[in-house]
């Protein structure tokens, strides 16, 4: 095997981790809510409206790998990982409650879930969209080269 | 395009569903389990001494609902549950419990029990139902229209307006909705048989869980 073949290897391999975490993180989002009927939040919603076609987009860039992927899920997962980041402020308590935006229905600060004592819903969507975007970038250092 | 690479693919798709159909069966699982052990270790929770009940005291297969007078698909149910009453006579106790989730519902719940206490209770929930539409719709709610349609339940108005503010009945919608909280009811109606709730939702499935435990217990 030659080095570009390991290199594009490795690249489709970046793209294919990517697709597991979304794909993870879609269906436990979805079991929590069709399943566990915890009824998502709004902060919730904004999440999911970046996360659900990122895990078709990165399908479809596994075949055949497709540079551009990078392109177009990039500003997917930031603005993903900004919403993500945004609840994980609020539902730790940094930012005050008076300035979450969901004052109907259901509080973006509640807590649901709590695993091993730190593992929120909302630390674990800022964890694997944190990851994401890692992933993305590196990939996007390598393309580059 | 690497055959070994769609095997991949494909196989994590069907792993990934597996773990979700998987983790869900055993979810529901343990929430049954959990509510059986409630039905047994806290029957109150699920029959409160106010409770409104329909049907005969001997009846084994208890039938708690957990209602809201404004709720469409309560609505729809009514006639349902009480077929299903009348094709099981004397097996099955209806328990009428209130999760008024809409806007001002515990308005209606109020003239409910309210006309509880002159011996019209289900004949007003009858006229309620029927009548919804008219004072329930959901861009438009007029609750004040309710009272053109009292009169035929056979109600003296008069005594309604005055009961309907007893603090009573507000610490018994209080209760009720705690209780609700308590059994995750965030839907109406919530139904419970013999404390087993109805885990996926429709008239097929109510009636199975309905006749399953008709089956074992008579």
């Amino acid at each position: 095997m030659t080095n570009l073949d390991q290199a594009s290897n490795a690249n489709w391999t970046i793209i294919f981790i990517c697709w597991i975490i979304a794909s993870v993180s879609t269906l436990g989002s979805l079991f929590f809510s069709e399943i566990m009927e915890f009824p998502p939040c709004a902060l919730c919603w904004y999440q999911r409206i970046f996360m659900f076609p990122l895990v078709l987009i990165f399908l479809t860039g596994l075949f055949p790998f497709d540079k551009s992927i990078v392109k177009y899920a990039l500003p997917l997962a930031i603005l993903r990982w900004c919403f993500a980041f945004y609840h994980y402020l609020l539902y730790s308590g940094i930012i005050p409650e008076s300035l979450q935006p969901c004052s109907q229905g259901v509080s973006c600060s509640e807590t649901y879930l709590d695993l091993f004592g730190f593992l929120t819903i909302p630390m674990l969507s800022l964890i694997s969209f944190s990851t994401i975007v890692t992933l993305l970038f590196i990939l996007k250092r390598r393309l580059s080269k | 395009m690497r055959k070994q690479d769609i095997v991949l693919v494909l196989i994590s798709i069907g792993f990934l569903i597996f773990l979700y159909v998987l983790g869900a069966s055993i979810y529901k699982n343990q929430q049954a389990k959990k509510y059986e052990f409630m039905a047994q270790e806290n029957a109150s929770t699920f029959v409160r001494e106010h409770s409104q009940t329909l049907g005969s005291d001997d009846a084994k297969v208890y039938l708690v609902e957990f209602s809201d007078p404004a709720c469409e698909t309560c609505s729809a149910f009514h006639p349902f549950v009480k077929k299903m009453m009348a094709v099981n006579p004397g097996k099955i106790k209806l328990v009428v419990r209130y999760a008024p989730f809409h806007d001002g519902a515990d308005y209606f719940v109020k003239i409910l029990e309210a006309a509880r206490k002159q011996g019209k209770y289900w004949e007003t929930l009858e006229v309620m139902y029927k009548t919804q539409p008219y004072w329930a719709s959901h861009h438009n709610p007029q609750p004040q229209l309710i009272w053109k349609f009292l009169p035929s339940a056979g109600l003296d108005l008069e005594k309604i307006r005055n009961d309907m503010n007893d603090p009573e009945i507000a610490k018994l919608i209080k209760q009720d909705l705690a209780d609700a909280k308590t059994l995750n009811v965030r839907k109406t109606p919530g139904f419970f048989v013999n404390g087993k709730p109805l885990t996926i939702f429709g008239y097929r499935q109510l009636q199975e869980l309905v006749e399953s435990e008709i089956k074992e217990y008579y």
